[in-house]
């Protein structure tokens, strides 16, 4: 299953290698020109003679994770993030480091030496550690470099009623999205972005926009669902089983109105049901990709997760397939009636 | 040249963000007229003030490498007068506990010598004496009366620390402005060693301004010379106790070079067997925060620029005594001129390849 | 000058949906400009030709609004700002959207020592349920601040004064301009108070050889006021810093020495916050020198700013000065 496969790989920012090599694999003999860049995005293009305005369709390859920094005397890892990470869920996690896919674990102090108020309070990442099994510091330098990553070690399977469980959904499903559309055919040029370093700065899709510099582009992720029980309602941004969540707003980017509008009106004719981001929080490409150059037309159709940046979120694949349905739309809607003006 | 005289010289320089035209001058006097015109092929200025000097390549198709090294560094301003006192605020970041009784020079319609004063402690509320004195509870007292000081300073004119270059045992030099001019003389020697090798790359030295405000001055340069690759030097924390082995690096070991997401894992891999051939021992950093050197700026200019960074062990950052080892400048002059003999067009057509 | 900058301040014109408000400058400057267009993201660009060096004139046409987020069960909408907002000045102004709905803001009930946030707050449009909501509303509309323009003599108070001040003075300037000695960009831009947006594309565009932005800046001539050494009356102020910001050289001697020529009152500004649109030009592509010419303002972000019409024509002077000096 496609979406496993992509999620079971590793590519926290800036090593990225693993999945640019099976993305590339997948679409290599499909394309019409493939290929990398100085940060690493894979490109792709499609169509390049077609007559008609040039649309770029973007999601990041990358996901969160950890970087070593150090090592201790013991041959304990010391570690920083790389990308924004809860640091309250690393605890007692399970990690593969580098391309060696090393095992090791996240320990925690236990609870029964643990001070009354320590057990309050969460752990910092400056007290955390990985543990590699290595005896002491010449050991794990047999294993491990500084500058090696650790990515969580997490199973990707259905889950439950419709859902589906795994690490870096954010923004696989994206990926996976991307791929789907691959398979099918445009009246114009189409250039698929498979960026790098989105977590660590939005610097893939910055990059990409400058040098491919496109009429419109449109943005595929994984976003934050807040629909839990322990959430207000008026503050769950998306949530799961309503479709294609549409973005007016957030930190980067307030999405042109009549490229909502056209999303919306799409959606609606071809029955397939959307809803929108309810909060303005966070950031996506399409903030920088609409700050490129003279300025570039940009939205996010997003897939809701829910726990996303932890080492397991669950999105539904009723609404991952209803993305890709309302992208095709979309697309098909360019053909009939041009840009959204 | 002596590269002692340059970095003492350097570093007493005035030259806040913005303001860099002093110490800027220094590196303009070698270059355009002195013994330094002859090392380099051309010498110009950009609008916002950063000093291009390019050396030709030697090959077929010189790919551009470009290096930076900011000049600026991080002072004060004068944001108002009060009853003849200067109040001021900060260019960059600087830690407020250093400035109290700090001596510093106002750059008014002359040089002004003023000191940083507060309120005495024997008129502090006790609670007060606990806590660091803030910024809006300092003054500049320039020891003239209101009436010559508001005609020979205005709201906006910059200030500087006071400081002259201290050379300490073991070639340690302390003093303010470390950060980065230890960088620049860096980026000079390598230029004056360049003299004697036959290089394939066009290399093109910038001096940059506005680091300290956020890159500001490689942003722009960087995007008018859309290099092929580009290398940033730069400061790393120093060892003092306190501080863990990773996040601080020995003086007199040898450059720091760093990976993490703004290095080209190539220029990474390069920098490091460039050093092991030419015998110079180097330190390795792991940093994920993205910002905060002219890196980042070359990383995302135009559509995308492969990067590397060195970095300068330095002890006490954004203080008035800012240390470092001359070894490790020499050195990192040496590890930069070695890791330019080895690029040529086949190594930036590989930069693509992933 | 008082009735434009009434009828500018009077539209209600947020971040990203500038329509209004664009529509009636386009219409005040259309018999004074070359050529007029605008842009990918909105920018309004009027272009007079007079010389060789390329000035890029900013002022933005955008303000501060709410963007609706949620509607609840009982019609209530929830919302999220568009620039800078502080939550804590809301509770009983009111707020008016595109098609004419008024809103009043209400806060929940605060436990003590809760901070009030804008998660806390809720506007009020008068619905008797989330279906008469709907109707007159919908997630993603932005309302702005609702308050009329007033008249204190000299001076004024008004909403959007920033930068709607900016933009009658640049429309002022456009008038008045005689013998334009440089290649003029006078344009309005999108985007500012959410990040200098409109301004970097629009810059990126005109790949301009000096920046000025035309904005409004904070004053510490109130009560206890934070300390600020610029005052209401005291003259346009020339930006030498803000956290955008250095102003080139170049530029701050240019505008001072123009102002003492011409005897225009200025001050020096150093705002310790803050960014304008030059903050963006001056990043351009491969640099562009740039300044800022600011009208001080008191209650920034609030439903009624005050500036000073000697300011104001200060300001308007000194643009004037700009463009008819020939810049090399």
């Amino acid at each position: 299953m496609l979406l496993k496969e992509l999620s079971e790989l590793n590519g926290v920012s800036s090593r990225e290698e693993a999945v640019r090599a099976y993305l590339r694999h997948r679409i290599q003999d499909k394309v019409e020109t493939v290929y990398t860049d100085h940060l690493g995005n894979l490109l792709v293009v499609q169509g390049s003679k077609k007559p008609g305005p040039k649309i770029m369709l973007s999601a990041h390859m990358d996901e969160v994770g950890l970087m070593v920094v150090g090592i201790e005397p013991s041959g304990l890892l010391k570690i920083k993030p790389l990308g924004q990470i809860d640091e309250r869920v690393l605890l007692a996690k399970q990690v593969l480091i580098g391309e060696q896919r090393i095992p090791g674990v996240i320990g925690a102090k236990p609870i029964h030496l643990q001070e009354k108020e320590e057990r309050q309070k969460p752990v910092k990442l400056s007290a955390l550690f990985v543990d590699i099994g290595a005896q002491d510091k010449k050991e794990a330098e047999e294993m491990v470099k500084i500058g090696d990553v650790a990515a969580f070690d997490v199973k990707a399977e259905k889950f439950g009623d419709r859902l589906f469980k795994g690490k870096a959904l954010d923004n696989r499903v994206g990926c996976a999205i991307l791929l789907n559309l691959l398979e099918k055919e445009y009246a114009f040029p189409l250039y698929y972005a498979f960026t790098a370093q989105e977590e660590v700065g939005l610097r893939g899709a910055t990059v990409a926009a400058f040098g491919i510099n496109p009429d419109l582009a449109l943005v595929f992720e994984g976003t934050s669902a807040g629909d839990v029980p322990t959430a207000k309602k008026h503050q769950q941004s998306t949530r799961l089983g309503q479709g294609p969540a549409i973005t007016f707003m957030d930190r980067s980017v307030i999405v042109n109105q009549a490229l909502v509008e056209r999303l919306v009106e799409t959606a609606k004719e071809a029955k397939i049901p959307f809803q929108f981001r309810k909060a303005t929080t966070g950031g996506t490409e399409a903030g920088v990709i609409n700050q490129a150059r003279t300025g570039i037309i940009a939205g996010t159709l997003s897939v809701p997760c829910r726990y996303i940046h932890s080492p397991v979120s669950l999105l539904n694949l009723d609404d991952f397939e209803n993305t890709i349905k309302l992208a095709d739309a979309f697309l098909k809607s360019i053909e009939r009636k041009g840009l959204p003006e | 040249m002596n590269l002692e005289t340059l970095l003492m010289e350097l570093s007493a320089a005035a030259g806040i963000s913005g303001r860099e035209e002093r110490a800027a001058q220094i590196i303009i006097d070698l270059f355009a007229q002195g013994e330094g015109a002859q090392w380099i092929s051309e010498f110009s200025q950009d609008r916002l003030g950063n000093i291009i000097l390019r050396k030709q390549g030697q090959g077929p198709q010189p790919p551009r490498l470009m290096l930076a090294a900011h000049i600026d560094e991080i002072g004060l301003i004068v944001t108002e007068m009060d009853q003849g006192f200067l109040r001021f605020s900060c260019v960059g970041g600087i830690d407020q506990r250093v400035l109290l009784g700090q001596e510093v020079i106002v750059h008014g319609r002359e040089d002004l010598p003023g000191i940083i004063g507060a309120k005495p402690p024997h008129l502090q509320e006790p609670e007060e004496k606990n806590k660091a004195v803030k910024l809006k509870d300092l003054i500049i007292d320039l020891g003239l009366p209101e009436e010559k000081v508001r005609s020979l300073v205005q709201i906006g004119d910059p200030i500087t620390i006071r400081r002259d270059c201290c050379a300490l045992k073991n070639s340690l030099y302390a003093g303010k402005a470390m950060d980065d001019r230890a960088g620049v003389v860096a980026l000079v020697d390598c230029l004056r060693r360049l003299k004697e090798r036959h290089h394939q790359a066009e290399v093109v030295a910038v001096v940059t301004v506005q680091e300290e405000l956020g890159v500001r001055g490689a942003r722009v340069s960087s995007y008018g010379l859309n290099p092929d690759l580009g290398l940033a030097l730069d400061v790393t924390h120093g060892d003092m106790p306190g501080l863990a082995d990773y996040e601080a690096f020995k003086l007199g070991q040898g450059p720091v070079i760093v990976t993490g997401p703004q290095v080209h894992p190539q220029i990474f891999k390069t920098l490091k067997a460039a050093a092991e051939a030419a015998n110079i021992k180097y330190q390795v950093e792991a940093e994920v925060t993205p910002r905060g050197t002219d890196a980042y700026a070359l990383q995302m200019a135009q559509a995308g620029v492969a990067t590397g960074l060195v970095c300068i062990p330095l002890r006490y950052m954004h203080t008035a005594v800012e240390t470092v080892s001359l070894k490790d400048i020499t050195e990192t002059s040496r590890l930069l001129t070695e890791f330019i003999m080895q690029i040529d067009r086949a190594f930036v057509e590989g930069l693509k390849c992933y | 000058m008082k009735e434009l900058i009434r009828k500018l301040t009077s539209v209600s014109s947020p971040s990203g949906r500038e329509e209004p408000v664009r529509a009636l400058i386009k219409e005040e400057i259309t018999k004074h400009a070359d050529e007029i267009w605008e842009d990918k993201l909105g920018n309004l660009i009027a272009a007079k030709h007079g010389g060789k060096t390329k000035v890029l004139l900013a002022a933005h046409m955008d303000e501060i609004g709410v963007i609706v987020t949620d509607i609840d069960e009982q019609g209530f909408l929830r919302f999220s700002n568009v620039g800078g907002i502080n939550p804590q000045r809301l509770v009983g102004q009111r707020a008016r959207f595109a098609n004419g709905t008024i809103g009043v803001f209400g806060a929940e009930k605060l436990e003590e020592n809760q901070k009030l946030t804008l998660s806390k707050l809720y506007l009020d449009i008068g619905a008797r349920s989330a279906e008469e909501a709907r109707q007159k509303v919908s997630v993603g509309e932005i309302a702005t601040f609702y308050h009329e323009f007033s008249d204190l003599g000299e001076r004024i108070v008004a909403k959007a004064l920033d930068d709607r001040i900016g933009c009658a003075i640049l429309i002022e300037a456009l008038k008045r301009v005689a013998n334009p000695q440089n290649d003029l960009y006078c344009t309005f831009t999108v985007q500012e108070e959410v990040g200098l947006r409109g301004a970097r594309t629009a810059a990126f565009g005109i790949d301009p050889d000096l920046g000025i932005a035309i904005d409004v800046t904070g004053t510490g001539d109130t009560p206890e006021a934070e300390r600020l050494a610029i005052k209401l009356g005291q003259g346009a102020a020339i930006k030498v810093k803000d956290n955008s910001l250095i102003t080139h050289p170049m530029v701050k001697d240019l505008l001072t020495d123009l102002a003492t020529k011409n005897n225009i009152p200025y001050q020096f500004e150093v705002l310790p916050f803050g960014g304008t649109d030059s903050g963006a030009i001056q990043l351009t592509k491969a640099g562009v020198p740039a300044g800022v010419i600011s009208i001080p303002c008191r209650y920034l972000h609030t439903p009624s700013e005050m500036v000073d019409l000697n300011d104001v024509e200060a300001a308007v002077r000194l643009v004037v000065a700009v463009m008819e000096t020939k810049l090399d």
